[in-house]
């Protein structure tokens, strides 16, 4: 086996609390500065930058999962990862149906670009992306999973936007992957919300919106290789593959 | 007061979980965050909320609340009711927003 560190939460550009400096082409600087074997891409509400991201860690070495942070009806937190590109853009269309039409406030919350290669600007996105999506939480892991997709609600230690700050505890029949905890979270203060859901494997990342925060947290991913099968196996525990976080 | 006694005064919909309509209140409380509710909510409350998962059926049993509101039209989750009707807490309805509801129960509640 072998052991990748991984940081599976990283905002871009994109994400209106982003900080600029989060272009495709520096994120993937930073992790390999860091020593990163995967990272995740996670904006809120969006994959745009995936694709992109993608392509230009590849060059670099490291492994990407590709997907988004979506925000529930619930107000609910969840990153969510797709294989290919064929199911990112799937998804990518449910987001566009499901997010409200609320335009964006800049002063208030920021840009919402999408640069190119060359950190030029391509895109604005209108809708304001911290929006949640008017689909409950079981009808967006119904889909993330009917596309083979990797479902983490996130941060779940957090007093806002955490599925234990919105739903009280993890709901016992919740199809999920894992959970992730925030970077300065203690592992046993989540324990007693697991409830039947004890043993589901729990992933630490830095939820970086600037770059010096990328790789600030991390988990360890032990398995054969670096694919997103992998992935789910190691979060699965089967075959002994497993996640390790400090 | 009984449940039943706000349903006609306020004029709110009944969803389900009626065996419990002859329940208690002894007063409200309203949150949209399930964490604060199981936390602070106190016995025989009436939940004012918009939110409609059904752990909101599994948190008012655990609190042991008198009924759940719920508010600006919206409708239970299929697995929500079920739950409620199983619990028999009662889940109504109305078209209101919180502010209104939670103002007229207040007024209701203080006489």
């Amino acid at each position: 086996m072998n052991r990748y560190r991984a940081d599976l939460h990283i905002h871009t550009v994109l994400s209106p609390c982003g900080d600029l400096e989060m272009s495709p082409a520096i994120i993937v600087e930073k992790a390999r500065e860091k020593a990163l074997d995967i990272i995740g891409i996670t904006d809120h509400n969006t994959t745009r930058h995936c694709k992109l991201i993608n392509k230009l860690a590849e060059h670099a070495g490291i492994f990407v999962l590709m997907g988004t942070e979506v925000t529930t009806r619930e107000e609910v937190h969840c990153l969510t990862f797709f294989e290919n590109d064929d199911q990112l853009s799937e998804f990518q269309t449910y987001l566009e149906k499901h997010l409200p039409p609320i335009p964006n406030n800049t002063e208030n919350f920021g840009y919402q670009v999408v640069v190119n290669e060359d950190e030029q600007i391509i895109d604005e996105i209108e809708f304001l992306l911290l929006s949640a999506l008017d689909q409950s939480i079981d009808q967006v892991e119904k889909k993330v999973h009917s596309l083979g997709g990797i479902f983490i609600p996130a941060h779940i230690d957090r007093p806002s936007y955490s599925i234990i700050s919105q739903l009280g505890f993890i709901p016992t029949d919740l199809l999920i992957d894992g959970i992730e905890i925030s970077a300065n979270c203690k592992i046993q203060s989540v324990i007693p919300f697991l409830g039947k859901q004890a043993g589901i494997s729990i992933i630490r990342n830095s939820d970086a919106h600037y770059a010096e925060n990328i790789g600030k947290a991390v988990s360890t991913f032990e398995m054969e290789l670096r694919t997103f099968n992998e992935v789910k196996m190691a979060l699965q525990g089967k075959l002994g593959r497993k996640v390790i976080i400090e | 007061m009984q449940v039943k006694d706000i349903i006609t005064i306020l004029d709110l919909k009944v969803f389900g979980g009626s065996q419990g309509l002859d329940r208690e209140i002894t007063g409200g409380y309203a949150s949209d965050l399930l964490s604060d509710v199981m936390g602070h909510a106190e016995e025989g409350k009436i939940w004012i909320t918009l939110q409609t998962h059904k752990n909101v059926i599994a948190i008012a049993s655990l609190k042991e609340l008198a009924a759940v509101i719920l508010v600006k039209g919206a409708e239970p989750e299929a697995d929500m009711l079920a739950q409620a009707e199983e619990e028999g807490i009662p889940v109504l309805g109305t078209g209101d927003q919180a502010f209104e509801t939670t103002g007229k129960l207040f007024n209701l509640l203080s006489r």
